[in-house]
């Protein structure tokens, strides 16, 4: 389904288009304040910038000083080329273990790798910990946005959802009942786990440690109590030195969630004595993108999702109708990267506003990468031939000045005659819920050539 | 005297020819000379928009060469301007007098602001305004200061309309959320753009707005679309039909809202 029809599908429930739009600005809205109460702010988006853009270009040589010294901490690095790869190490690891449950905390990655499904597969039963990633766990479906996996369920939805799986009272919905439910039903799930997985926020090239920022503890929890750690990290996740750190957490939990900094900002330096550390990183596509002048930058991405809590398309037309593990804005760029001919509406599925670009904490040029995308989509011939063929007739007649005149002119006195059924007809999108403008008698050109050559008034004569 | 070669958008020329003659009414009131080049047409956004470099090329080749006599060029539109200033790079880079395009190219609010120098509009207009800050006007030219930025706020219609009397801006809940038109994005997500369109309607109506205006008239159409669908009691105007009226009061000393700048 491209976006347009599946956001039309989520726009016809009014109620909870609004009521998602809502949920979403009162983040916008919290960050806003955050923002605006530091006087530095956008001395660190510079920066953050910055540090990115040299990461970036150094990546090569930061992963392999990262592996180094993560190493040298007793931590054991892997390298996976693909999704694919990643999720053989990941299962190869756990069935050397002898696991069979395992407890995840959030990890974008692992759900852009697929792993649940692939693990289940094998026999193993897996547990997302984050009360929102749970919740999407447990209706089988995917997260509709990358820090509020869960923004698309109402609290009513989640009782229901309770009652049938974890016994809870019918009908009951309170917030504080419903989360001590979750936390007694997960309780047990970490106790009996074989195994923690955890994404990975940050990974310090100078230190080898890895930084994993969690509001629920999850993290901790799931990587204290098992052995087993294993870690999953896009190669783009790291950064030089630990003092860049400062910058980054103070950026990433302002601009997610409006906190001043996430509860938990868990650090990893190898494993904890008598554990295992394993950190697996993975490329999946994004060494193709360090090639691209265009689309380099939107590895800058910390995932702090603001780009989704801003964009006034993502807001009334909800994380799922993009189709992709990362939606909204930041989504739309990197899917087409992937597969340019299913996510071909994507970057049209924006009214290039720019808001998000005015709200990254790195600084990236969303917007304008959209538009970049359009190109190159139309290049490869994606772009529907509807508007290919309209916009070479647009652009004929706008070569020709005699025949834009025209043709306006025929328009402006043929459309207000025409009776308002074949106007208003099925086809006219414009004018489903929108009247079309009121031609006038004249144009502007017309208006200004009869005010130039009539000497009265205060018309004078300037032209050239 | 400053020459100027007017550039009025296409839709503007077809289908609001009021408002591009405001703009060379508020333009002459403060002393400009205003010519109109009669070969201009489109400046190519919406095949830019939509993917289409080999449509767009020949249109802003032309472009260049239209307005190349002129010492500077002058729209009632942030998004056309913008896409002169900002997006012409990939067609007319390295082409002559290219650079001083882009340098001499403004939008009618920044060019009164930044150029003319003008500190009072003067005139009256009695009514409730709401302001809306078309993105491409507040977030390519930065006409404004925007909401997502920790910036000291400035506004430069902003401080125009303030110097009107009797005209009273209204205050927003939401100050620059897009309203939803977005070129072709309006028909191709038409359930998204209307849903936008309708919510900012919704933040105007709330805030008491009768007078609903921008930088822009296309996200006006749009808007203006909506309302008159569900017959809904607010006025849209481009900015620059209030600066003319405004103006134009100062003279005749009234400030009636039915009464036309120029017949």
């Amino acid at each position: 389904m491209d976006h347009p029809t599946a956001a039309a599908k989520f726009v016809a429930n009014d109620t909870r288009a609004h009521w998602h739009d809502k949920a979403l600005w009162f983040v916008r809205e919290k960050r806003d304040r955050m923002a605006h109460g530091l006087p530095e702010w956008e001395i660190l988006r510079e920066t953050a910038a910055a540090i990115k853009s040299h990461t970036i270009t150094h990546l090569a040589d930061l992963l392999e000083q990262f592996e180094e010294n993560a190493t040298k901490l007793g931590a054991t690095v892997h390298w996976a080329r693909d999704g694919a790869e990643h999720n053989e190490i990941v299962h190869g690891l756990l069935r050397d273990h002898g696991v069979k449950k395992v407890v995840k905390s959030k990890s974008m990655l692992t759900e852009e790798c697929h792993l649940n499904p692939f693990l289940e597969r094998h026999g193993m039963e897996i547990t997302d910990t984050d009360l929102g990633e749970w919740l999407v766990q447990l209706r089988q479906e995917a997260p509709s946005h990358i820090v509020l996996p869960a923004i698309h369920i109402s609290k009513e939805e989640v009782g229901e959802l309770f009652h049938d799986v974890l016994g809870t009272e019918a009908g009951n919905s309170d917030p504080q009942y419903l989360a001590e439910a979750a936390r007694h039903a997960l309780r047990q799930r970490f106790v009996e786990a074989d195994a923690g997985l955890t994404g990975v926020n940050f990974a310090i090239a100078e230190t080898g440690g890895i930084v994993v920022c969690t509001n629920e503890g999850n993290a901790d929890l799931g990587t204290s109590l098992p052995k087993l750690h294993i870690a999953s990290m896009g190669i783009e996740k790291i950064i030089p030195q630990a003092a860049h750190l400062g910058v980054f957490l103070r950026l990433l939990a302002r601009s997610a969630t409006g906190q001043p900094i996430t509860t938990y900002s868990s650090h990893f330096h190898g494993p904890r004595p008598g554990g295992e550390l394993h950190i697996v990183l993975v490329d999946n596509g994004r060494s193709d993108l360090i090639g691209s002048d265009e689309f380099r930058r939107s590895l800058s991405c910390i995932r702090c999702g603001a780009c989704m809590n801003t964009c006034p398309v993502y807001r009334r037309s909800g994380g799922h109708s993009y189709g992709t593990t990362v939606p909204g804005p930041i989504g739309s760029i990197l899917a087409p990267a992937q597969d340019a001919k299913a996510h071909h509406s994507l970057p049209f599925a924006c009214s290039l506003c720019g808001s998000c670009t005015d709200v990254c904490p790195v600084k990236i040029d969303l917007h304008h990468q959209l538009l970049t995308w359009r190109k190159l989509i139309a290049v490869r011939g994606l772009v529907p031939l509807s508007k290919r063929l309209s916009m070479r007739l647009a652009t004929a007649v706008f070569k020709r000045p005699w025949l834009f005149n025209l043709g306006g002119s025929i328009a402006r006195w043929v459309t207000p005659k025409l009776p308002r059924f074949l106007i208003y007809n099925p086809l006219n999108a414009w004018g489903r819920q929108r009247e079309l403008p009121e031609f006038p008698k004249e144009s502007f050109r017309q208006a200004w050539e009869k005010r130039r050559s009539s000497s009265g008034g205060d018309g004078k004569d300037t032209s050239s | 005297m400053i020459r100027i070669g007017l550039f009025i958008p296409c839709y503007i020329d077809q289908l609001y020819p009021q408002v591009g003659m405001a703009t060379v009414d508020v333009l002459e009131r403060f002393g400009v000379q205003v010519e109109f080049p009669a070969e201009q047409t489109c400046c190519g956004q919406p095949m830019a928009n939509t993917g289409l470099t080999e449509s767009t090329r020949p249109l802003a080749e032309r472009f260049l060469d239209i307005f190349r006599p002129y010492p500077y060029v002058v729209c009632p539109s942030g998004s056309c301007t913008s896409m002169v200033r900002y997006h012409y790079d990939e067609y007319l880079d390295g082409k002559d007098d290219f650079a001083e395009l882009k340098a001499k190219t403004f939008e009618l609010t920044e060019f009164l602001v930044d150029v003319l120098k003008v500190e009072s509009i003067g005139g009256a207009f009695p009514h409730k305004v709401g302001l809306h800050q078309s993105c491409h006007g507040l977030r390519e030219l930065r006409l404004a200061s925007s909401s997502e930025m920790n910036v000291d706020p400035f506004n430069k219609a902003g401080s125009l309309l303030r110097t009107i009397e009797g005209l009273e801006l209204t205050q927003l809940k939401r100050p620059d959320e897009c309203c939803g038109f977005g070129g072709t994005f309006a028909v191709a997500e038409e359930a998204v753009s209307c849903m936008m369109g309708q919510d900012r309607i919704h933040d105007h109506e709330e805030a008491g707005t009768e007078v609903l205006t921008a930088n822009d008239m296309s996200c006006l159409m749009h808007l203006d679309g909506l309302i008159r669908r569900q017959k809904k009691p607010i006025r849209v105007m481009h900015i620059a039909e209030i600066l003319a009226q405004a103006s134009h009061s100062r003279e005749s000393g009234t400030g009636s809202l039915n009464e036309r700048a120029h017949d």
